[in-house]
């Protein structure tokens, strides 16, 4: 199945998280809102300027900007 | 009765711990500060069983890193203050992702009971959780509750005081890491217990947990208590990160955030949850988003909205602001009827009751203002504002969320910065929050208005109408140009994570909203109160005191007499010239007071914007409050006194006197747009700032800057010419 960043990935899509490619206060905030390697997520939708994203992790919602997606990797189903 | 026992409450924002702790403790609360930070410290009691229970509100957190202020402060709480017991409050519709803070409080090794909150929103969702099961799985007490509706709030107490009088030691959950990770953890707690090592301050599986984590708090402390044995740990966790990099291509940090969910997980399936419906199902929550967050019809509901928060603040607000006014407009009749003329009185009328009112004249906007945004955060779309509006304000280094603090500051001309300031309480971010809030003054508030009507009025009648809505867009491009350039100097750094969390759409308490609301505003009046009471009298003795010379003096009376004895009492000639000598009384004793004598000292340097000691004076006083502006500058022109000035015929001074023309007015605007923010501004910045550095900063630098602009306005105008 095909590995892509986060931010590629487009509305609906689903996948689940392989790794998170930060480290420092980022890296942290990220993995504590529960986006560790093997959670399944999905993208919700964009803000009306395409940037932040959100997301539908373990049945609630996340945002996060763009940039800060591009470190999260997933295989998308 | 004194509290025996006492216990903390932690849990996720939006988790719903302050409606938890609302309806434990009722009226029965204190807010104050953590010491030497601007986080709120809430305390409140509860009686059960005949005991009083002290129940501490510590800040919602995700985690217990030593990133935020609100996390280290969480955890000192804990660790320092050593409550018997935390209530750990979880989402139960959220278990998972809450779960996580959970283990690190096992992790610390406080008792801990879990109150699993909003069982309802969950049953409603499909989701069922087997407590028992839970409370089993991770050996701790697990309470279900609905907070809103005080469901299973006496079962919750009762488990809670029971393990605080178990009086049971703190004990550090044993969690599993993976192999590379536990052998070493294993190792580093056989050192830190030979040496004691902050054992008494944290378990030593903790503090070898946070090494690992590279806890900067931890590291400090670690290093000042024992050295050799901090570096020797110090190496070991680099031995470790060096190989789970060389296998894993990744750090201890992440393996054990990655653990703590697959702990989460594997107890989780152990029957604890099940799902009716497909876990990421769509709810009411996400199909209202669908079109509030909608690319072209968000950004309008967005607009509605706004305008509908500002119309609620200051069209409310109206009428009770003018009770209040009357009321020390009465006030005022009253101590001039009953006291004789003389300094004792004037102190009483424009130092004290001024400053007092001036102060209370704020409470009905503050309280609506607090209100509406309460409703606005605790309904959930104040998160979705930030969401729609991050890309433009990230660009200024500001947050989605600032737009809040600037709207309410003035950015739809009349508002007012002292709760706008206020409103960024809502930013979580630091640096964010600090250049929003010292920026949000430059926008048009309602006092800056009379004199700006003042101003375009007379020079520019006949583009009134586009010359405010330019001044409004003048007034944000300032603000976030003076934003971006503070976070690129002073308050330099990367922009704060926007990892955030969108809560479902939730219809607020309205018991919480009027708790809320109260506890600002009362906090408001406290501390406002005073300063502003102390510098209100200062600014009054500054405008009176020398007074009149005694030359100055000496005229005005030989003048009264001669129009005395011209004319007889009652003569309407006779009225006109007293009253008239009047004013003129009072532009000299002005004139001749400190104030006065520094405005005209300032001319030495204000002559570069255009300004006349007139003018200065007038600035002056606008530092106590903006209102003051255009009555000074009357009584400056002595077009009258401290009761009133007749504007049309202040606009018709100005017209007339030399030294005014439209390039003056247009820098003299500009000026008062940027200027130093009113006292009252200043105390709340400084306070939510949580330093009084940053109070004379916004005094100091927004003068400064706004003379440089002025100046440079100015001198560019006659230069090309339209001084004329």
């Amino acid at each position: 199945m095909p590995m892509v960043m986060m931010r590629n990935m487009e509305k609906n899509q689903t996948g689940t998280i392989v790794a998170v490619k930060v480290g420092g206060e980022l890296g942290r905030r990220i993995r504590e809102m529960g986006m560790v390697p093997g959670t399944v997520i999905t993208i919700q939708g964009r803000a009306p300027l395409n940037d932040p994203v959100a997301l539908r992790v373990m049945g609630g919602t996340l945002t996060l900007r763009n940039n800060e997606a591009d470190n999260i990797e997933v295989e998308v189903q | 009765m004194a509290a025996e026992i006492k216990i903390a409450l932690a849990g996720n924002p939006n988790a719903g711990k302050t409606t938890l702790f609302n309806a434990l403790t009722g009226a029965r609360q204190h807010v104050g500060n953590y010491p030497g930070v601007t986080v709120e410290k809430k305390e409140g009691l509860y009686e059960c069983q005949g005991r009083m229970v002290k129940i501490v509100d510590l800040p919602g957190t995700y985690s217990l890193t030593a990133y935020s202020v609100e996390e280290v402060v969480a955890r000192d709480f804990l660790v320092g203050e050593r409550p018997q017991v935390v209530i750990n409050i979880v989402d139960a519709a959220n278990l998972e992702r809450n779960l996580y803070l959970s283990t690190q409080l096992f992790e610390m090794g406080i008792p801990t009971v879990i109150a699993l909150n909003m069982m309802d929103v969950a049953g409603d969702r499909g989701i069922s959780i087997d407590a028992k099961k839970l409370s089993g799985l991770l050996d701790v007490p697990v309470v279900p509750i609905v907070a809103r509706t005080g469901q299973g709030l006496d079962e919750l107490m009762r488990q809670t005081v029971d393990l605080a009088l178990r009086d049971r030691p703190w004990q550090a959950a044993d969690i599993s890491y993976g192999a590379d990770v536990d052998q070493t953890l294993l190792e580093m707690v056989e050192k830190i217990e030979a040496a004691d090592f902050l054992t008494d301050i944290y378990t030593s599986r903790w503090t070898a947990i946070k090494l690992l984590e590279v806890d900067g708090q931890l590291r400090e402390k670690g290093e000042a208590a024992n050295r050799p044995l901090y570096e020797e740990l110090g190496r070991m966790v680099e031995r470790l990160s060096a190989h789970t990099f060389k296998t894993l291509e990744t750090y201890p940090e992440a393996i054990i955030a990655d653990y703590r969910y697959g702990y989460i997980k594997s107890i989780l399936m152990q029957g604890v949850l099940s799902h009716k419906y497909d876990v990421n199902r769509l709810h009411t929550s996400d199909k209202i988003d669908r079109v509030l967050t909608h690319r072209f019809v968000g950004p309008l509901v967005m607009v509605a909205v706004l305008f509908a928060l500002y119309q609620f603040t200051f069209g409310l607000s109206t009428l009770p602001m003018a009770w209040v006014g009357d009321f020390f407009a009465l006030l005022t009749r009253g101590v001039n009827q009953i006291m004789a003329a003389g300094p004792l009185k004037s102190l009483i009328v424009s130092g004290i009751i001024a400053g007092v009112g001036g102060v209370l004249g704020f409470v009905p906007l503050i309280m609506l203002m607090f209100m509406g945004l309460a409703f606005l955060e605790d309904s959930g779309y104040l998160a979705r504002v930030a969401f729609m509006l991050d890309r433009i304000f990230r660009v200024f280094g500001l947050h989605g969320n600032s737009v809040m603090a600037y709207i309410v500051s003035g950015g739809i001309a009349g508002g007012c910065a002292v709760p706008g300031v206020m409103a960024t309480r809502t930013l979580r971010s630091r640096r964010e929050r600090m250049a929003t809030l010292l920026t949000a003054p430059f926008m048009n508030c309602g006092a800056k208005l009379p004199v700006m009507a003042l101003l375009i009025g007379t020079f520019f009648a006949k583009y009134q109408a586009g010359f405010m809505l330019f001044l409004t867009i003048l007034s944000w491009v300032v603000a976030l140009l003076v934003a971006k350039f503070l976070r690129l100097t002073i308050l330099k750094g990367d922009s704060t994570p926007f990892v955030m969390e969108m809560p479902p759409y939730r219809f607020p308490t309205f018991k919480g909203l009027l708790i809320h609301t109260w506890e600002k505003t009362w906090r408001y009046i406290q501390k406002a109160g005073t300063v502003i009471l102390g510098i209100s009298i200062l600014m009054w003795v500054m405008m009176s005191y020398p007074g009149i010379s005694k030359d100055d003096a000496q005229t005005i009376h030989q003048q009264r007499q001669e129009i005395t004895e011209g004319f007889a009492p009652g003569d309407s000639t006779r009225q006109r010239l007293l009253a008239k000598l009047d004013s003129q009384q009072a532009e000299l004793a002005l004139r001749d007071s400190a104030a006065g004598h520094i405005g005209i000292f300032l001319e030495k340097i204000s002559w570069l914007a255009g300004f006349n000691w007139r003018s200065n004076i007038a600035l002056l006083g606008g530092v106590a409050a903006k209102e003051v502006i255009v009555s000074t500058l009357g009584t400056a022109y002595s077009m009258g006194d401290k009761n009133g000035v007749d504007s049309a015929s202040l606009a018709r001074t100005l017209v007339a006197s030399p030294g005014w023309n439209p390039m003056v007015s247009i820098s003299l605007l500009i000026f008062i747009m940027f200027y130093s923010p009113c006292f009252i501004t200043v105390v709340c910045i400084a306070r939510e700032a949580g330093s009084w550095r940053w109070g004379l900063f916004s005094i100091f630098f927004n003068t400064g800057f706004a003379f440089g602009l002025a100046t440079l306005v100015y001198q560019l105008g006659l230069f090309l010419g339209f001084g004329g």
